[in-house]
């Protein structure tokens, strides 16, 4: 693998990407990306969160070359994007959310021509597409027409495809969209073994528990700006902290309420109450509960990655 | 020069390092592999190629040459009959060459953009924008002179009538891979420009107009009773390519200057490779 100057293998500053939309008086300018400033270190899988148009396909677009940025800069692998697009590709694998496999050619040979097109010689590129088919479960298909392949099978080749050429970066975009649960789990085995070899991977998901399980860490982004960036844990410990005011009071509003009815309270001097969110709340609600001589049965933190997003996100629908 | 790069290439895969150190190599490495894939997709397709290429010049060669002169049709029949092959000639091979090299770019790269998203990984290739549409061109100019090398054999021998062949190499070698590079430049740019949805017109709207006025049948001297046509077909590159293969390949046929048909051909290549790798870039950035 090649050494970029900076273990951050993705960096930008004030990245920002504005459409125009229309024309004359309907003419508009979208701000799809609004001055991004995201820095992805090496070996590390990192998570872009964040409904539908808030700006994550524009994102991964301009790191991957496609889509040029109105203003600000990006460097990928050290590498500026902008400035040197064909430099920065040979850094930078991608897969997509929908198939673009090549269907003109067979499985073996959609593996063969990218090496060739990454400047590998024939027998280089023939070695390690044979070790990558073996590797990805692949190879007892290896004469097969694409259009053949699974869905699950077919995204196995892509990432196959796209860390063929020793990325210092993987794009993983919805990479187990319309997935069924047991290619989901191949592929984030697959997934897993990457990121235990060192392979830093950018993924943009809409599963929120896939994100959590296996993420670094995650930012959450809407109208093209961060909201949130930091691990899943922390995030999720920022969210409970955050509601802890509120609902512990609630909580104790609720105890106090119980405490008032003592006397009148459930049978046998038991009582249910679901407390939602608030984990480093339960402390508290415990002993005040004990004190109270109240006896939980049931208590449960609910703060999930989901629940955070939505809180950030908003609930409305986006399209 | 060969054995170093070699002996590189060689070092960098025992390293592991797929990348060639110099972006000038990257992009060469790019597109001989991009061509090379676009050969292996030919060869591939050849089953359905050789018919697709054949079949058109064979009816055609068949009807003109040897049923029109049995059934007393006035054109290809009567005493100018092997004139008749001889213009035939050079028109089948120059209609060959352009709606291979025309279709065999436009049609895969319309579909790819539009439904299948296949072109992406070669997109990300380390190279160029550029440098993959030039590819998209070498690769139809390249398809579309195979074309015209199957066709010919066809077109010269095949007739039931004689035909006076002679080959003026020079003219033969600068005019055949202009037609073959013009024809793919068009495909690009249809490719590229041209809405998906109006592809299936491709063959009324396009190729059509371009077949029949494009100087196949008749030289385009011949035009010179209709005036208005005579000129008007001028904005057909096809009648260049026509008129350029008969200079190239036949005597006795009359047929426009050969330094008109450079002008034009040169002209048009100039101008659809700019519409075509401007309308590929705009396809592919955003």
């Amino acid at each position: 693998m090649p050494s970029p100057p900076s273990e951050d293998v993705i960096a930008t500053e004030g990245l920002t990407k504005r459409y125009r939309t229309g024309s004359g008086r309907q003419e508009a300018v979208i701000t799809a990306v609004d001055g991004l400033d995201l820095k992805v270190h090496r070996g590390e899988i990192f998570g872009l969160l964040g409904p539908n148009g808030a700006g994550k396909t524009t994102t991964v677009g301009m790191l991957t070359t496609r889509v040029i940025p109105t203003s600000g800069r990006a460097m990928v692998a050290g590498v500026d994007v902008v400035a040197q697009p064909a430099r920065a590709k040979q850094f930078i694998g991608v897969v997509h959310q929908v198939n673009t496999l090549d269907r003109s050619l067979t499985v073996w040979e959609n593996l063969y021509f990218h090496g060739r097109y990454y400047g590998m010689t024939a027998k280089a590129a023939r070695l390690r597409t044979d070790e990558l088919l073996e590797r990805f479960r692949l190879s007892h298909r290896y004469t097969s027409q694409v259009r053949t392949l699974s869905g699950g099978m077919a995204r196995r080749l892509m990432v196959a495809r796209a860390v063929l050429h020793r990325p210092a970066v993987l794009f993983l975009d919805e990479p187990t969209a319309s997935l069924d649960p047991q290619s989901r789990i191949a592929l984030w085995e697959i997934v897993g073994e990457l990121h235990a070899e060192g392979q830093t991977i950018l993924l943009t998901t809409h599963y929120m528990e896939e994100a959590d399980e296996f993420c670094d860490r995650v930012a959450i982004i809407d109208h093209g700006r961060i909201l949130a960036l930091d691990s899943p844990a922390a995030l999720k410990h920022a969210a409970a902290a955050g509601k802890e005011t509120g609902n512990s009071k609630a909580w104790l509003a609720q105890l106090r309420a119980l405490e008032r009815a003592n006397g009148t309270g459930p049978v046998n001097g038991t009582s249910s109450l679901e407390v939602p969110g608030v984990e480093a709340a339960l402390l508290e609600v415990i002993t005040s509960a004990q004190r109270n001589g109240v006896t939980l049965d049931e208590l449960r933190g609910q703060v999930t990655l989901e629940s955070v997003f939505i809180e950030l996100t908003g609930r409305d629908l986006r399209e | 020069m060969t054995t170093t790069a070699d002996e590189e290439d060689e070092r960098q895969d025992a390293a592991g390092a797929m990348f060639p150190p110099s972006s000038r190599r990257a992009t060469w490495a790019a597109f001989r592999a991009l061509l090379l894939r676009d050969l292996t997709v030919l060869d591939h397709d050849l089953a359905e190629f050789l018919p697709n290429t054949l079949m058109q010049p064979v009816m055609l060669v068949f009807i003109f040459t040897f049923v029109f002169p049995r059934i007393g049709q006035g054109i290809g029949g009567s005493g100018n009959s092997g004139r008749f092959s001889t213009l035939l000639l050079g028109g089948l091979v120059a209609q060959s060459v352009i709606f291979q090299g025309l279709f065999r770019v436009a049609l895969p790269l319309s579909r790819e953009f539009d439904i299948t998203n296949e072109l992406e990984d070669r997109v990300l290739a380390p190279t160029s924008i550029n440098t993959i549409a030039f590819e998209k061109i070498a690769a139809g100019a390249l398809q579309s002179l195979f074309a015209g090398l199957i066709v010919f054999p066809v077109a010269a021998f095949l007739p039931a009538t004689p035909i006076y062949l002679q080959a003026h190499w020079l003219v033969l070698a600068t005019i055949t891979p202009l037609a073959c590079y013009t024809s793919a430049a068009i495909g690009l740019t249809i490719g590229t420009r041209l809405e998906p949805r109006l592809v299936p017109l491709l063959a009324s709207f396009i190729a059509l107009p371009l077949g029949f006025f494009g100087a196949i049948f008749y030289t385009w001297d011949a035009l010179q009773p209709i005036p208005w046509l005579k000129y008007l077909v001028l904005i057909n590159p096809l009648v260049y390519m026509s008129e350029g293969f008969r200079a190239g390949l036949s005597i006795g046929v009359v047929h426009m200057p050969v330094s008109v048909i450079y002008l034009a051909l040169s002209s048009f290549a100039v101008l659809f490779t700019y519409l075509g790798v401007t309308g590929f870039k705009k396809r592919v950035l955003s």
